[in-house]
């Protein structure tokens, strides 16, 4: 069945999607006021106890490496150097990612192996002009963890037709990479409990009743300016 | 060829859940195969799975064992890539829900419900449950206690209510509080996924099936 609205050209598609820090950027901000709201009445404890909100303390700037050349190296010329690159820097994250999922170490571990495994295999269709390494790398980590913990499936889109063989655009890359840093930044800003919520609407099985109960406030004002949010995001992407 | 817009789309709360992998496979199905139809959507699934990406990348990190590489690698030299087998371009149905219903409409299992209204449930897994229905022109989608989110997408034809048009890619997504009589629109039948987070109960079915014949 073909697409119906659609036949956005599919360089519109890619240039959408790389303005799309700008929503997520509007989201984040009306995450932070809101749970500012939830902070005043239900942290307000925490507060007069003296107990400073913890800022997140993650400075580090991001990879300025785009990780397009280890990509290159593992599809060209099977580069376990490369890849040993590539590796070093998400195995762990992974790791990371699938223990707040609610696994154990050892799951988590070979998961993580499994994760990575799949990257090389499928290290030729990375598009660095659609989405960041981590970005896609999540995208198979989240695979993994319904697949093989949750054991679900989860059925994908059709594949898109993304035109003929696209010269890689290392502008356009690095677009890409920049509005990816700065909703990273937004997100590194925000207090490490209001982070720890957007992480665990993510990671977790978290609805909007668990998000009420962490900050106190009423299920409907929730959903609404969540929604709001959204739809600004979408709005500022047109 | 008239070019047909989708204008209902799949919610944000849908959307981030898809993203993260926390829906249902039934509610997924539908998602998957709207996003195939609809580049809007598609761009929002991606700007979500950017979210996902940046978490990521802010995990702190847990070490892996000092053998993972070398035992990835192992993994890499065993194994081989899946690669997906190609569909036929002419399919009745978006991919993502051929695997479930089969390529053509003239092959789908159905079970009639009543009021010539036809069903076929897809198998899935989970808390949630998606089913093909095929509403003749003029006849009413089946009503059913609303104890959850629904999400309807439309893959032929169209349905309307009162206020509301939907056509092909279209979505509906009612909750509870939605209370609506929608019937196939356009002289035609119309055929829709339609996933409801608990079993349907076609409440009023009953009534309907007697109706008629009381009045007589
Ligand atoms: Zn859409």
């Amino acid at each position: 069945m073909k697409r119906i609205q659609t036949k956005i050209d599919p360089n519109e598609i890619r240039r959408r999607i790389r303005g799309m820090s700008v929503i997520t950027k509007s989201f984040i901000v009306e995450c932070t006021s809101l749970f500012e709201i939830g902070r005043a009445t239900h942290f307000d404890s925490a507060a007069s106890t003296g107990k400073a909100v913890k800022l997140v303390e993650k400075t580090e700037s991001p990879p300025s490496s785009l990780w397009v050349e280890e990509f290159e190296l593992i599809q060209r010329h099977k580069s376990v150097k490369a890849f040993g690159r590539l590796f070093t820097h998400f195995a762990p994250k992974i790791k990371a990612f699938l223990m707040k999922s609610g696994t154990d170490a050892a799951v988590a571990e070979e998961c993580a192996q499994e994760v990575m495994a799949t990257v090389w295999h499928k290290a030729h269709l990375f598009d660095p002009t659609r989405a960041s390494a981590a970005t896609w790398i999540f995208t198979i980590a989240r695979n993994k963890r319904i697949d093989a913990i949750r054991k679900l499936k989860r059925p994908e889109p059709e594949n898109l037709d993304w035109g003929p063989e696209h010269e890689l655009d290392q502008e356009e890359a690095v677009g890409l990479q920049q509005e990816t840093a700065k909703l990273g930044q937004a997100l590194a800003k925000l207090p490490e409990k209001q982070r720890m919520l957007v992480e665990r609407a993510y990671f977790k099985d978290m609805s909007h009743s668990e998000i009420a109960a962490a900050t106190g406030l009423p299920l409907g004002t929730i959903k609404s300016r969540i929604r709001l949010a959204l739809e600004r995001l979408r709005h500022s992407m047109k | 060829m008239m070019t047909n817009t989708i204008k209902h789309h799949v919610n944000d709360d849908l959307m981030m859940a898809y993203s993260s992998g926390n829906l249902p496979e039934a509610f997924s199905v539908a998602v998957a195969a709207h996003i195939s139809m609809c580049d809007e959507c598609r761009i929002s699934m991606e700007s979500h799975n950017t979210v996902g990406g940046i978490l990521l990348e802010m995990q702190t990190d847990i070490k892996v064992g000092p053998d993972a590489l070398q035992k990835t690698l192992d993994k890499i030299a065993t194994s081989c890539p899946v690669e997906k087998v190609e569909k036929p371009s002419k399919i009745d149905f978006p991919e993502p829900l051929s695997d479930y219903v089969g390529e053509s409409l003239d092959t789908i299992n159905w079970q009639p419900i009543g009021m010539g209204v036809k069903q076929s449930i897809l198998s899935t897994s989970g808390e949630a449950t998606a089913r093909l229905l095929f509403i003749p022109p003029g006849a009413a989608m089946p009503d059913h206690s609303h104890s959850g989110i629904e999400m309807t997408l439309v893959l032929k034809g169209a349905f309307a209510d009162e206020t509301e048009y939907f056509a092909k890619g279209d979505v509906e997504i009612a909750d509870g509080a939605t209370n609506h009589t929608p019937v196939a629109a356009d002289g035609s039948p119309c055929i829709c996924l339609a996933v409801t987070e608990a079993p349907l109960k076609f409440r009023k079915m009953f009534h309907r099936i007697i109706q008629p014949l009381i009045r007589i």
